[in-house]
Formats: structure tokens, C-alpha cells, sequence
């Protein structure tokens, strides 16, 4: 039961990590700051490169986080924290305007050009709050449910 | 020079009167009944056969979109790290033989061969307009827009110059100016580079019930704009009569300008120059297909996860028992 727990946070991790990493990747910073110069990290200067991992990192994540809230749901294990509800709201804004984008990028749909830079504006917004809410609970060693 | 601006004057004027005049008579009408389609995108289709290089397009362009174009103070904000390209074309506006922010469409020269007889053809090459635009939908920030019509364009009001577009594009068709735009007024020295600029199809005129300006001073009548069903229909009938070749209709999943030419197009790629502001004419994969299909896959993710959750539920329940 502790190894699922285990490999749930590692699963969460490793998804975030990319997730965030090829975000920030489709705003052209990484090769004019030269991190994409750094040996092993020249694809993050490939917008498609970067564009396909985000959605497999997204799809990980998305799965997981329907898989933890049904679970949480039918075996009610324990009460979720302050913190973790934050987490959790932000979490749903996250994906929720990341699936609203990923709605955008198919071929012949058409959404408002008002629409389009408030969902970009919403989705980094999120992500910041996400990374900034992710760091605090990490060094406070706040969990998600007690 | 001075034949360039004579002509540029002429066409200034004949533009003009042009446009008056066809405010009131069939260019208008068909352009308003065109633009009312919005089910339907609007396709350009360009008959290479009938091009005669004659730069009309390029110059009735730089008219119609003069007040479109960048006008940067100078000097430019130090940009860091000192990587970061400075790109002025401000000083080089008489640029014609390639794609600059001051100039949107060009004449691309070409050579072929039919029954063993060596031909020139004049291609004017600009934004294609595809179907799904990578420029569009991998910007960043919003700044580039794809119109119910088809057409795709970048506020230059918004646009941060990152040229990320120009990387995404199948064609590198955008273009970039240094010290213009939004950028100036956030962080110029560490993030953004100005603006970029390409082929709006004459959005504007469009909206007003005109065609676009290259193609109404074609005097060749190279160019033909209206619904993609009925251009298509157009193109294939012409290429079956000249049996030629087509280029667009599946290049990068399909674009709103389509080609036709006597000569294969391939053959057309070998004798271009192609480089900097110089698209090719190679075949282009859908270069969106990869996220199409992922996001297809997308709708399985949630469906897994329920699974999953409902899948330990029944095994923990059944090893409780």
C-alpha cells in the first residue's frame, strides 16, 4: 500500500516536472538564456519537441489526478488539508485551461482572440500559483490529506 | 529607383481609383458575398502559368499595407544576453526579392522543363494561410489570430517578437523588426525582440467587401479568391486542363492558398533559391498532426484514471473478503 502511495508521488513528480519544464519551453526563453545549449537539454528549444511532451506529461498528469480522486472518493482515506484544497483548486484551473487549449490547437476550431490570451494568461497564472503553492507545502512538509 | 517609385506613384493612384471603383461594382459585391461564407474558409488559387513577374502584387502590397508597417526608434534597447539578434529591415524597405517585414509577398524565380523544352516561371510566394496554423496556435502569448475566414494574422499591437512562429512555420514565412511593439514597454533588454510581420490577406479589405490588394492589380489574373470547395473544384479542373501539378491543398494538413503549375513541383524546389525570406516549395508534413493525435488520446486519460480507481476498489474489496 506505502509503494502505491510511493509510486504515486513519483508518478505526480516526474509529470509536473515535465509538464512545467516544456511550458515554460513554449515561450522562446530557453535557447536565448543558453540552458537549451547545455548538453542533453537541446530539445528544449524545439517548439514541436516540447509541444509533445507537454501533452504526454499532460495526460499523465490528467489520468493520475482522476485515478487519486475517485480513489480518495471510494475508500475516504483521511480529510484533506488546507493546503491541499488550495492545491487542488488550482490544480482544476490548471487543467481545465490547459484542456480549453488543447481544444484551440485542433484543426478548424476557432476561438476568440480575447478567449485565446486569457486562457494563456489563466494557464501560466495557475501554473505559477501551482509551483509557488507546490514549494511552500514542500518545505513546510504540508501533505495533501491527513 | 526612380522607375520604382514612378510605378509605386501609378499604382498608388490606380489602386485608389480602383478601389472607389470597385466599391460599387462586381469586385465588391463578390467580395462581400465571399466574406459572408464563414462556414467556408476563402481560398486563394494562384495559376503560375499565367504570372509574368511583373512585381505588380509586390508593390500594390506595400501600398495598401504601409500603415501596417513598423516604424522603430532608434537606437534600439541593448538586448541581453548579446546573442539576441538585432533584426532591422527599417533602412532596407526597398527590399523586393525576398520576405522582410516591409515586404510580405515576393516573386520567386523558377525554371522547368515540359516535353524537353526549358521554361521560367514566376512564382509570388507569401503566407499560406494553412488550414491549422502552427504560427497561430503555438504563440505564446496570443498575439497571432486565424480569422473565421481562414486567414491568419499577428497584432503587431500584442506581439512580442519572439519569433517563435517564424521556427513553427513549415515556410519560415514571418519576419522580424527589432524596436517595435509591446516589448519596448515591459523588459526590453531581457525578454522580446519587436515584432513580427507577414501577410494578412488584406484582412482589412476583406471586412470592407474588397479582394486583396495583389490580387485586384494582378494584370495577368493570376490569382482567383473564394470558397475552398469551389477553388478547389477550380484547381483540380486546371491542373487536369494544363495537366498539371498542385501545391497547398495537403501541404502542412492543407493551407488556403493553392498553387498550380504546368511543372512538378519538386522539379520547381531544385531551381528556386530558397534560404533566409525564401520559402521552399518542398512537401510539408502536417506539422499539428502529432498534437491532434495526442489529444485524441487525451480523452482516454480520464477514462483510465476512473478505471484504475474503480479497478483497486473491486481487488481490495474482493481481498478483504
Amino acid at each position: 500500500m506505502k509503494a502505491k502511495g510511493t509510486a504515486r508521488k513519483y508518478i505526480y513528480a516526474i509529470s509536473f516536472f515535465f509538464i512545467t519544464l516544456s511550458g515554460f519551453g513554449q515561450m522562446p526563453i530557453f535557447k536565448r538564456y543558453y540552458i537549451a545549449d547545455i548538453p542533453g537539454l537541446g530539445w528544449l528549444a524545439q517548439f514541436y519537441v516540447t509541444h509533445i511532451i507537454h501533452y504526454v506529461a499532460a495526460i499523465v498528469l490528467i489520468a493520475l489526478v482522476i485515478y487519486i480522486l475517485f480513489d480518495f472518493i471510494l475508500n475516504r482515506s483521511g480529510r484533506i488539508t488546507g493546503s491541499g484544497y488550495f492545491k487542488i483548486v488550482i490544480l482544476a484551473g490548471l487543467i481545465a485551461s490547459g484542456v480549453l487549449m488543447v481544444v484551440k490547437n485542433l484543426p478548424n476550431t476557432h476561438f476568440g482572440h480575447t478567449t485565446i490570451i486569457a486562457l494563456d494568461l489563466f494557464h501560466l497564472s495557475f501554473c505559477m500559483l501551482l509551483l509557488g503553492a507546490s514549494f511552500y507545502t514542500l518545505v513546510k512538509k504540508k501533505k495533501w490529506v491527513k | 529607383m526612380t522607375s520604382k517609385i514612378s510605378r509605386r506613384a501609378f499604382l498608388k493612384g490606380s489602386i485608389t481609383a480602383a478601389g472607389s471603383v470597385a466599391a460599387t461594382t462586381g469586385i465588391a459585391r463578390a467580395a462581400k458575398s465571399i466574406t459572408k461564407e464563414k462556414k467556408e474558409p476563402l481560398v486563394t488559387l494562384l495559376d503560375i502559368s499565367k504570372c509574368i513577374g511583373c512585381e505588380e502584387c509586390v508593390y500594390a502590397c506595400q501600398e495598401v499595407n504601409a500603415d501596417k508597417y513598423a516604424d522603430p526608434q532608434k537606437p534600439f534597447p541593448k538586448m541581453y544576453p548579446s546573442r539576441v539578434p538585432v533584426e532591422d529591415w527599417s533602412d532596407k524597405r526597398d527590399v523586393t526579392d525576398r520576405l522582410t517585414p516591409y515586404n510580405w509577398l515576393y516573386i520567386q524565380h523558377a525554371t522547368g522543363t515540359i516535353d524537353g523544352e526549358e521554361i521560367e516561371l514566376t512564382i509570388p510566394r507569401r503566407c499560406m494561410h494553412c488550414d491549422n496554423p502552427p504560427c497561430v496556435k503555438l504563440c505564446p502569448w496570443g498575439s497571432a489570430k486565424q480569422e473565421e475566414n481562414g486567414l491568419s494574422r499577428i497584432d503587431s499591437d500584442i506581439c512580442l517578437g519572439g519569433s517563435k512562429c517564424k521556427k513553427a512555420c513549415p515556410w519560415d514565412v514571418p519576419q522580424r523588426q527589432t524596436g517595435v511593439g509591446l516589448y519596448l514597454d515591459l523588459l526590453p533588454s531581457l525578454a522580446g525582440n519587436g515584432v513580427m510581420y507577414k501577410c494578412d490577406r488584406c484582412y482589412n479589405r476583406l471586412e470592407e467587401g474588397e479582394v486583396p490588394a495583389c490580387i485586384e492589380v494582378c494584370p495577368e489574373d493570376v490569382q482567383t479568391i473564394g470558397p475552398k470547395s469551389e477553388i478547389l473544384e477550380k484547381a483540380h479542373a486546371l491542373a487536369k486542363e494544363m495537366n498539371g501539378y498542385i501545391y497547398g491543398e495537403h501541404e502542412n494538413g492543407g493551407t488556403n492558398t493553392i498553387y498550380v503549375s504546368p511543372v512538378p513541383f519538386d522539379q520547381l524546389n531544385l531551381s528556386i533559391e530558397k534560404g533566409k525570406g525564401k520559402p521552399h516549395l518542398d512537401k510539408v508534413k502536417d506539422m499539428m498532426a502529432d498534437g491532434t493525435n495526442l489529444a485524441k488520446a487525451m480523452i482516454a486519460a480520464p477514462l483510465a484514471g476512473v478505471a484504475a480507481a474503480f479497478g483497486k476498489f473491486y481487488l481490495s474489496g474482493k481481498a478483504d473478503k
